[in-house]
């Protein structure tokens, strides 16, 4: 809502700099986002009066004026025709800043010579002073401008553009806001003089109004003005509709508009003669079309509020008028209809034809009833007198939605429950009664307020409380801390398993991202991810589905990072999004990390690799055994992965994830050159229950183990982790570690050497060699049997 | 017997002067002094002498023994000083070490967490909630009816809208008010960070998907003064103790009163510049004491119970932190963006 001060000053004294105002107004709830100066910078540009104007001696489009500035004179060369003897004009002086017409900037004026005469002066249009486009000649100003004023004086304004909250309906109004700056100014506001005779004919006689849906019309007022003669609406009024963001059109139309801007409420006005005997109808539409003031066909459903004549919709309720009964050029009579809509019926039927007036606006932000005829009469008026109607004698009031507002009871126990502080009972009275609140003393505790109609916003003692701690000021109310014991808190282990999770992968040299949820249908297709759940309205056809995986989002993201990266390593932890039958969506937290392109950056100490697949298996061992779990990897297939190079991720039997090397294919998909792209995914929520918190700690061993290293001959599809596991499952085993892996030509052709380095130790004595022969020729035995494993010398 | 202990002696002796590294010396030691060294094989024949001569030739070998370990350990002390005399050839201290590789947290992960902890330490638990929401949780239960203009303050991204229960991307992370009173007693103080969904156009300062933190505290005696309190004290941890920071008066529809908290423009200290518009603060969440309506749905007595709420949106800071010009870094991902955090 931009609010110009000139208007706010007629109904309250504007007693602090417009800064001043501007902060205690955004401080109090209506946050001023900016402070726009009409005229700040109109130094030397005064009222003139033009005394005489006589021909340019060398030049015939040219005239000379002579201005009266008060008290002096000066003669200029005048390119308007239109200029006349006795006009008064705006007068830039030289040291004038004025707009120049071709760049748009500001320029000093200096004295100059037009065709052989010298010039020391300027008559202005509207574009020099920077108040519109239009470079249409030059401004007139009212004849009762006085002479020699500087210009910012006399029409010099400042403009408050002010944020509105939704609850301030109120404040969508000069006098809303004037009331709120004289409560915060410690002034009074006064409202406008409502007077005007009633010259015509009872409105009885010429008007009927029916209200059938009550539900929807609270309130309906009409007034009728007969004898208008349509018109420009005068320069000040225009002046203040294009300092409030608003177009002058006619002076109906302007009146409409600026009384609305005014009061908060809007008008509508309805040229009368097009009304077929005056009749209007307030009710649900029928299926029926209407074509509204925008030159727009509409279908309007039985939904929606309409007024109506005899037979047909002429306007939306409260959204916009129709163009049957529009005000034309050649309008006398108007009917004006002032009026109370239901909010959401408002709101619904603006939104299904997107059509956001000023007036729904209002509307929807919940008007009282009690408005309208308050409105209706000021309006009235100013058609009256601006633009010479006959108002006719009464108003119609159709009132089926009067209600009254019960006073509300405001404890000094209640405001301290809420603020924490005391507030004495004068105190609180005196700020209710500036912004138009009632308060009756029950008791030295307790205040019975009366809630102004304007303020639609205020029901509880809480909205009164906000009150009186906003205009006195939030900086007044002290700061505590929390004194109340700290409740117990629960565990939420998948959020501290999220976080360590993370923290370790960060460890292992992984850099964690964060990528959308949402994602384009192709993305999860091409990697044949469950269906996912869409949107109604998607910003973008990329951003349209849930995510039910992780893994298109981890791929574009090293397609995006790999041409300056020659090695990535990236990991997410986030949800995916499952449909689930009448219910929410099954949201499940998923870790997917790659690797991707060289293992080492090229350096004096490093050759560059590649990354392969054991990297990605070095940081899940790393992970896992940070998490204190023993995991097993088993090859298995998946159709994102190459075969053969893809391991099920196992912990207690239960195949938690997968890792393994990205099929070429897909990754030329997401246009990922990388090579090779390994992936690992791990079902966050499958994990966690197989996590144990920390057992007892296991003495170190205080005896020495005894170490042997072997080397077994296996045939070449023996998976080594089942060596390892015959290995590990041996008594007295502490420690295996493979430390080398062998296949090549000195072996028979379909077999390998696997070497192990293995400790022995028993926690209570010092093994003795024969011992440990006994132990490892059982394991070698039993490697034998089940592996075909042959020890090699 | 006392002839060949003196033999054992001076070939030891002897031997003992040519040896130079350590290993040698280990050697050394074993063949005289180990478990079957020539000393202790004389030591383990003491018994098979007569009674007269044992105590004699006894107390020389261990005469001897302490005299070849004195002299062990001077050698082994003379080599290491010889080596350590000689020096260690220099290197080139400048190059480069060998590189180990880092990863990082994604600063939003890190920010929530920073936010979190300094929650934490006031006594609030972290908790997380769903996205996808019910028109319910996200709205009605917030005091936000159907039709209510306050809905414009948050354009919603839908799943369904006419269906028994209308689903959208959550707006905010305050559906998770209303689901932790509704499980739980008073007193509550909860801190929830998330993903929250708007339906808005992606530019510079505007992202469709950020990233929330919710809290809430509710008990017997909780007042504006204690959430101002605890704001400023969150404030003042995050962004310094010298920054200034302010209360004003706003509207949101689950909190009366309602407030604005800002802190002074670390730019321009207040004088006024771009990244505060020109009014010297910068907006950095909302909060207020919980609407009555609020507390009624969930089965708390209002007038029994008082509590604050706030919400912050996690980029925004982030980006006021470090003077980050552009919110899409922080889904964009590039590497070179997030190395720096
Ligand atoms: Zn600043």
């Amino acid at each position: 809502m931009k609010v110009s001060v000139n208007w706010l000053k007629d109904y309250v004294d504007v007693s602090v700099p417009a800064d001043e105002l501007a902060h205690r107004l955004t401080m109090s709830g209506n946050e001023v986002e900016a402070v726009d100066s009409v005229g700040a910078s109109w130094d030397n540009v005064l009222v003139g009066h033009v005394l005489t104007l006589e021909p340019h001696p060398d030049a015939d489009r040219l005239r000379l004026a002579t201005v009266e500035l008060g008290g002096e004179q000066m003669t200029v060369v005048c390119g308007d025709p239109n200029v006349k003897v006795d006009d008064k004009i705006v007068f830039a002086r030289v040291g004038a800043k004025l707009i120049d017409g071709h760049n748009g900037k500001a320029r000093e004026l200096k004295p100059a010579k037009i065709r052989g005469i010298a010039s020391s002066g300027m008559i202005c249009s509207e574009m020099e002073l920077g108040i519109s486009e239009s470079h249409d000649g030059i401004i007139v100003l009212p004849a009762d401008a006085p002479i020699g004023m500087p210009l910012a004086d006399y029409m010099g304004d400042t403009v408050l553009d002010i944020t509105v909250t939704p609850n301030r309906a109120d404040c969508l109004s000069v006098l809303g806001v004037a009331r709120e700056t004289a409560a915060l100014t410690g002034k009074t506001m006064s409202m406008p003089t409502v007077e005007y005779s009633e010259l015509g004919d009872d409105i009885n006689k010429s008007v009927s109004v029916q209200i059938d849906d009550a539900d929807l019309c609270y309130r309906y007022c009409a007034s009728l003005i007969k004898d208008v003669k349509i018109g420009p609406s005068p320069e000040w009024m225009q002046r203040r509709l294009i300092a409030s963001g608003m177009r002058p059109i006619s002076n109906i139309v302007d009146i409409t508009n600026y009384v609305m801007l005014e009061y908060g409420q809007p008008l509508h006005a309805f040229d009368y003669n097009k009304l077929p005997g005056g009749k209007i109808t307030v009710r649900r539409a029928k299926d029926e079309k209407l074509t509204t003031i925008d030159d727009v066909e509409r279908k309007i459903t039985s939904d929606m509020l309409v007024i109506a004549d005899d037979s047909k919709a002429i306007a939306l309720a409260g959204v916009m008028g129709g163009q049957s009964s529009e005000v034309s050029d050649n309008t006398t009579s108007i009917l004006l209809e002032c009026a109370n809509f239901n909010r959401e019926n408002v709101r619904r039927t603006s939104q299904a034809f997107k059509m956001r007036s000023e007036a729904s606006l209002r509307f929807e932000k919940g008007l009282s009833p009690e408005l309208a005829l308050y409105t209706l009469r000021r309006a009235t008026q100013l058609i009256v007198e601006l633009a010479g109607g006959v108002a006719a004698k009464g108003i119609v009031d159709v009132y089926p939605g009067r209600a009254d507002r019960l006073p509300i009871s405001l404890t000094d126990v209640k405001v301290k429950q809420v603020l924490g502080i005391d507030i004495a009972q004068d105190e609180m009275v005196m700020v209710l009664a500036t912004l138009g609140f009632g308060c009756k003393v029950k008791s030295k505790s307790e205040l019975l307020v009366e809630v102004p109609y304007w303020r639609t916003d205020v029901s509880l003692p809480v909205d009164l409380i906000e009150e009186i701690a906003r205009i006195t000021g939030y900086d007044q109310i002290p700061t505590t801390l929390l004194s109340s014991e700290i409740p117990q808190n629960e565990l939420h282990p998948m959020l501290t398993f999220k976080d360590r999770v993370r923290d370790i992968l960060v460890g292992c040299g992984m850099q964690e991202i964060i990528t959308y949820s949402l994602v384009g249908w192709q993305d999860l297709a091409k990697i044949g991810a469950p269906d996912p759940i869409g949107l109604i309205n998607p910003l973008s056809t990329d951003q349209q589905y849930l995510r039910t995986s992780l893994r298109p989002s981890v791929m574009m993201k090293i397609a995006d990072n790999e041409k300056h990266e020659p090695g990535l390593s990236i990991f997410e932890i986030g949800r995916t999004y499952l449909k689930r039958d009448q219910n929410l969506p099954d949201e499940r937290e998923i870790l997917c990390g790659s690797l991707a392109g060289q293992r080492t950056q090229r350096q004096w100490q490093l050759r560059p690799e590649h990354v392969d697949f054991y990297d990605a298996k070095g940081v899940l061992e790393t992970l896992f055994d940070s998490l204190g779990v023993r995991v097993n990897f088993e090859a298995c297939d998946d159709a994102t992965l190459v075969s053969g190079r893809t391991a099920a991720i196992i912990v207690d039997k239960q195949v938690v994830g997968v890792v393994g090397q990205l099929d070429p294919h897909i990754a030329e998909q997401y246009d990922i050159s990388s090579d090779p792209v390994y992936l690992f995914e791990i079902k966050m929520d499958k994990l966690l229950p197989l996590i144990r918190s920390m057992g007892e700690y296991s003495r170190i061993a205080r005896f020495p183990g005894s170490t042997r290293d072997i080397s077994l001959l296996l045939d070449i599809d023996v998976p080594s982790s089942k060596v390892q596991d015959i290995i590990e499952d041996t008594k007295l085993v502490s420690e295996v570690a493979l430390f080398d892996v062998y296949t090549g030509d000195k072996l028979p052709s379909g077999k390998k050497t696997l070497a192990y380095s293995i400790v022995y130790q028993a926690p209570d004595r010092t093994l003795t060699d024969k011992e440990v022969n006994k132990v490892q020729d059982g394991m070698l035995k039993r490697l034998q049997k089940t592996l075909a494993a042959v020890l090699r010398q | 017997m006392l002839d060949e202990l003196n033999k054992i002696k001076d070939s030891a002796t002897l031997e003992l002067q040519g040896i130079s590294d350590l290993k040698a010396l280990d050697d050394w030691r074993v063949a005289y002094m180990g478990r079957k060294g020539k000393l202790t094989q004389v030591l383990r024949g003491l018994s098979d002498l007569p009674i007269d001569q044992r105590k004699a030739v006894g107390s020389a070998a261990n005469d001897i023994k302490t005299l070849l370990e004195a002299e062990l350990k001077g050698r082994q002390q003379a080599v290491k000083d010889a080596k350590l005399a000689g020096g260690l050839d220099a290197i080139d201290v400048t190059l480069p070490g060998r590189p180990v590789s880092l990863g990082r947290l994604h600063p939003t992960t890190q920010m929530v967490r920073e936010i979190c902890d300094a929650f934490s330490a006031m006594g609030f638990e972290v908790v997380e909630g769903p996205e996808v929401e019910s028109d319910y949780y996200n709205f009605e239960a917030l005091n936000i009816p159907k039709d209510h203009p306050a809905r414009d303050m948050w354009d919603t991204i839908w799943i369904n809208r006419d269906q028994t229960i209308p689903t959208l991307l959550r707006t905010h992370t305050s559906p998770m008010q209303v689901r932790v009173m509704e499980q739980r007693q008073p007193p509550v103080r909860v801190v929830v960070p998330g993903r929250c969904y708007r339906y808005e156009a992606t530019d510079a300062t505007h992202e469709s998907v950020f990233f929330q933190i919710e809290g809430l505290a509710v008990d017997k005696g909780i007042t504006f003064a204690d959430l101002k309190g605890s704001l400023f004290e969150f404030a003042k941890r995050l962004f310094g103790a010298e920054r200034k920071v302010r209360f004003r008066c706003d509207y949101f529809p689950f909190v009366e009163p309602g407030v604005d908290m800002s802190i002074d423009c670390f730019v321009c200290g207040g004088k006024g510049c771009r990244l505060c518009s020109n009014t010297g603060w910068i907006e950095i969440l909302g909060a207020g004491m919980v609407h009555p309506n609020v507390l009624k749905g969930v089965g708390y007595d209002p007038e029994v119970y008082t509590g604050f709420a706030f919400g912050l949106g996690v980029e925004r800071i982030l980006m006021l932190k470090h003077g980050i010009d552009d919110i899409r870094h922080f889904y964009a991902n590039d590497l070179r963006f997030l190395k720096q955090f």
